[in-house]
């Protein structure tokens, strides 16, 4: 198993809805959905996040589109009429979401080089 | 007869988007609707705040209120759209919809259709229905309107009926005020194919397709690339999206031929789950979509086919926004570069907290270190002071907020005296104090909104 950053086995975008922000996380590919719902657990996302005061995390599970929704409240600060920060609406933070380590076994670890290769 | 297939595109997806964007769709759309196929053309045009800033400025002129973006928006397109029978709807009419009925019918005089029927849906608008208390007692989270004598708008989002009512009146251009986004699309297909208000399986598959145009081109490439990883090509000349939907609500997204960008499984995803908290109920006011079932197929390049939307009846009450003013936002920034430059914008950080601690103990302030931690970081500051990144090319920004402008001006006032007074080598201040909006989500009952179309004069 290695560690590698989730921005290499997944892309994600962020919408908002006053206080709560919503990210959508999305596999490349099929074969990663399992590595995301087993290691990107609402507990590390609520981790990761803790600084900014996140209340619940809720995650929803849409295999159909190797795809996963969380849910983050009370994450942006007020939202985008109240908030002090550059990016009230927390547009950047999907990124920020995929920041996070995932570890791959070595087989899977290996394609993805032999893709960007 | 109802139609077997519509052609749908998106011109905008939000009030700033871009001007001309929509002559390549409109041009799209018009040889659909030479082929015998109904075309239409949406303008989303209206965010959570842009409604109370428009009603602001009728306020001010009661001639205004409606996108100020109406001209560089429309205007490009609306010779080729009248032309060609490419039916326009738009939520562009924001706070006062007669007066943008008023100046596109102006503007397709100017272009020599004098008899452009424009149609306007009213009836969100519920601040003369609904006092502070009445919204006070109907509000989701919190008790932000209670006692509030500041409120500038309260809006009900209305469904797809009244746009579909428009057509069918024979709109050409149906101007709205607040409608629930996706309506914008949802309207013209089921007035096009003629389905019921209680199909909700199609109304959930019309409301998918609204769902993925109304950001406009962030289902074809926009807001999506990440060079290296996933590319989008030719943003500079961006295509914005073509529906092309059957009468079983089955869909297939694409975009002008020859336009940049790209339609594929990851744009369509990305936007499928744009803004949704249960993606098994989207709550909106025709149908509650449930997306879990929801399957993409790539039919060909630039061609994503939409299957698998699921609906439940629709909700028993309206969502509504209020806004109402929330005082004053300050923010002045200063820069710092070269050898040393975080400890000095650190330095410049802690004078300010200092000096604010003094003047205005209750005042909260937030600093970043843009470079260091700023948009990650959180307000309390706790990212910024346990990042140890060093960079040599650094920007300090400072915000505050207060009801009272004069207060929140103090924190201008000492940023600027940083010039002289704060560390070396500071540059480049900038400041600005605008006026602040708030918003309040509220729950209706649908007996006490009565949405109305007419056509304007």
């Amino acid at each position: 198993m290695s560690d590698i950053q989730l921005h290499r086995i997944a892309h994600a975008r962020s919408g908002d809805k006053g206080n709560r922000l919503n990210i959508a996380l999305i596999c490349y590919r099929p074969e990663f959905f399992d590595i995301v719902a087993q290691q990107v657990t609402t507990e590390r996302v609520a981790e990761l996040f803790s600084s900014r005061k996140v209340g619940r995390v809720q995650r929803y599970e849409l295999p159909k589109l190797w795809a996963f929704n969380f849910v983050l409240d009370h994450v942006l600060d007020g939202g985008v009429n109240a908030s002090l920060g550059l990016d009230g609406h927390g547009k950047t933070l999907s990124f920020k979401l995929l920041t996070l380590p995932v570890s791959l076994p070595a087989s899977l670890l290996q394609s993805l080089l032999t893709d960007q290769s | 007869m109802p139609a077997t297939t519509v052609h749908i595109g998106a011109g905008a997806g939000f009030a700033g988007d871009r001007p001309g964007a929509a002559v390549a769709v409109a041009e799209a759309l018009a040889v659909a609707s030479r082929q015998g196929i109904p075309a239409f053309l949406i303008f989303e045009m209206l965010a959570e705040r842009t409604l109370a800033l428009a009603q602001l400025d009728r306020r001010r002129d009661p001639a205004t209120g409606y996108s100020a973006n109406l001209t560089g928006l429309v205007q490009p397109v609306l010779k080729l759209c009248l032309q060609h029978n490419i039916r326009i709807i738009g939520n562009f009419g924001a706070a006062n919809p007669q007066a943008a009925a008023h100046h596109l019918r102006v503007l397709a005089q100017d272009l020599g259709f004098r008899d452009a029927k424009i149609a306007v849906v009213t009836g969100d608008d519920l601040s003369a229905r609904l006092t502070p208390a009445d919204l006070t007692a109907r509000e989701t989270d919190g008790a932000l309107l209670k006692d509030r004598k500041d409120i500038v708008a309260a809006n009900a989002y209305l469904g797809a009926q009244p746009i579909a009512q428009a057509l069918e009146a024979g709109a050409d251009i149906v101007v709205t005020g607040r409608v629930a986004d996706p309506a914008l699309v949802l309207g013209p297909l089921a007035h096009a194919f003629g389905w019921s208000w209680d199909d909700w399986d199609r109304l959930a598959a019309g409301t998918l397709v609204g769902h993925l145009l109304e950001c406009g081109p962030q289902v074809s490439g926009g807001y999506f690339a990440d060079p290296g990883c996933k590319d989008a090509p030719d943003l500079d000349r961006l295509g914005y999206p073509i529906a092309e939907v059957q009468a079983d609500g089955k869909a297939v997204i694409t975009k002008p031929a020859g336009s940049g960008g790209v339609v594929d499984l990851r744009t369509v995803k990305e936007q499928v789950l744009y803004e949704i908290h249960d993606p098994a109920a989207y709550l909106t006011p025709d149908v509650i979509l449930d997306l879990t079932e929801v399957e993409l197929a790539q039919q060909g390049p630039d061609r994503v086919r939409v299957t698998g939307a699921r609906g439940h009846a629709r909700p028993a009450t309206l969502k509504a926004t209020v806004c109402f003013e929330a005082g004053w936002f300050a923010e002045a920034e200063i820069s710092y570069a070269g050898p040393n430059a975080t400890a000095r914008a650190r330095l410049a950080i802690d004078i300010i907290r200092k000096r604010m601690a003094v003047l205005q103990p209750d005042l909260s302030i937030r600093a970043d270190i843009i470079g260091v931690v700023s948009s990650f970081g959180d307000s309390a500051g706790h990212d910024l002071a346990a990042a140890t990144t060093e960079a040599d090319d650094l920007r300090v920004r400072f915000a505050t907020r207060h009801t009272d402008a004069d207060v929140a001006k103090l924190l201008l006032a000492e940023v600027e005296a940083l010039y002289v007074a704060g560390p070396a080598g500071g540059g480049g201040v900038r400041r600005h104090l605008v006026p602040q909006l708030a918003s309040a989500s509220c729950l209706i009952e649908r007996d006490l909104v009565s949405p109305s179309v007419e056509l304007a004069p």
